[in-house]
């Protein structure tokens, strides 16, 4: 019984590629600095005319402080603000999300995702832009094909703002 | 005696024209022009100068401040103050979209002698017949309009701030003036009461001019479309000037009329 379950499972794996989505990860290097904030960071898919298609995530400061609201600062994201972010009412469900800390951070986006189904077959760009306050900006991108026909992945290294960016479609 | 005369003429002119007339830069500069939050305050310095964008020679009074909200109506700063070098105020942008921000000077200004005295007169074409008196001699008449304007955008770009009023040299975003960025070019517009400015010569010169040897001005004409385009080299904070002398008169006593217009514009890194 055991075994076939085994097989059954490894049936269901070999299921083509395009059923699968987006594995992203992306590292927020740690850094030795005397005032250290964690970056507002956005992550998000650009046609081939650099068209912002798809927000995958964008991590801000969501809670209101003494110096004012985190928002105010979305901006920043320069190349974001620019291609998406003016134009979105925010925070957005499923995209918006607090800061993170120094790490390795994960982001699985499934195939069947809306974000990701509504796309038409083509080339695309992963960007990721990341900016600190009292610190630098940086932004790296990963160009890939949708849907995968064949396993994809790149890789991107950041030197200031982002360590490793890694995508992954298999 | 005569190089004497023609001076004091001329200085009298200089003095009586509105600060933008003057050799000096006229500017708005606002603390941000691409914001974002919930009701945002910006805060906006205006100046008269040479260097850009310093205070070290007048302020720019904010008497004819004009202040336009994303739905077009009309708005009015707050905190205004007037100091040595420069006036300052700020605005809520509670409204999302774009602001245009100007000082619009419309004047109509005049030199004569009465009873043997010389005598200067500022106002405007309506104020003109009944303020002019009418045993004044010699009456040399000149009209001025001048702009001097930015724009600021909190969440998406809008465009209806920049209706034109269709009199004297208005500036016609086609890229919108929140939507620049260095090594992209970006094409705008001009027109003349209305009208297409064709043949206009644009100076553009970027701010921090106190840290460089030149001023590395940008050149540029209108086409007969009134446009012309600029690829903008770098980013920062940038002044845009261009004038215009002709003779379409309101008050029929005027000799020429002078058209000014300036812009304040930002320019952001890729």
């Amino acid at each position: 019984m055991r075994p076939r379950l085994t097989i059954a499972l490894t049936g269901m794996l070999a299921l083509p590629a395009a059923a699968t989505g987006l594995d992203i990860e992306v590292e927020i290097p740690r850094m030795k600095v005397a005032e250290y904030h964690r970056p507002y960071v956005a992550i998000w898919i650009e046609n081939s005319d650099s068209k912002a298609v798809a927000d995958l995530a964008v991590w801000y400061m969501m809670k209101d402080t003494a110096e004012g609201k985190g928002s105010k600062w979305l901006p920043d994201l320069r190349q974001w603000w620019r291609r998406s972010g003016r134009m979105l009412d925010l925070p957005v469900d499923g995209v918006t999300g607090p800061t993170r800390p120094a790490g390795n951070h994960a982001l699985n986006i499934d195939a069947a995702d809306p974000r990701l189904a509504k796309l038409a077959p083509g080339d695309y760009t992963l960007v990721v832009e990341a900016v600190r306050e009292v610190g630098g900006r940086e932004l790296l991108k990963i160009p890939f094909k949708w849907p995968a026909a064949a396993p994809q992945s790149g890789k991107a290294q950041g030197s200031s703002e982002l360590g490793t960016v890694t995508l992954s479609l298999d | 005696m005569n190089i004497k005369r023609t001076l004091a003429i001329a200085l009298a002119i200089a003095a009586a024209a509105p600060t933008i007339a003057s050799a000096h830069k006229a500017w708005l500069r606002p603390s941000q022009t691409v914001v974002a939050g919930e009701a945002p305050w910006i805060t906006v310095d205006a100046a008269v100068s040479n260097d850009l964008f310093y205070f070290n020679h007048v302020p720019l009074r904010l008497d004819n401040l004009v202040i336009t909200a994303p739905d077009g109506t009309a708005l009015e700063a707050a905190n205004s103050a007037t100091g040595k070098y420069r006036s300052v105020f700020d605005l809520q942008l509670v409204q999302e979209g774009t602001y245009r921000i100007g000082v619009v000077n419309n004047y109509v200004t005049a030199r004569y002698t009465q009873n043997g005295e010389s005598k200067r007169w500022r106002g405007t074409a309506a104020t003109f017949a009944s303020e002019v008196p009418k045993d004044a001699k010699d009456v040399e008449v000149n009209e001025s309009i001048s702009r001097v304007e930015t724009f600021v955008t909190r969440g998406t770009p809008s465009e209806k701030a920049f209706a034109p009023e269709g009199t004297g040299l208005e500036f016609v975003p086609v890229t919108h003036p929140n939507d620049l960025y260095a090594g992209e070019a970006a094409t705008f517009r001009f027109q003349v009461d209305g009208k297409p400015a064709a043949g206009l010569e644009i100076e553009i010169v970027r701010g921090g001019t106190r840290y460089r040897n030149a001023q590395d001005e940008i050149k540029a004409t209108t086409d007969a479309n009134g446009e012309f385009q600029v690829t903008w080299p770098e980013a920062g904070m940038y002044w845009l000037e261009t004038s215009l002398s002709d003779d379409k008169v309101s008050v029929p006593e005027a000799r020429g009329r002078r058209l000014g217009y300036v812009a304040t514009l930002e320019v952001l890194p890729q």
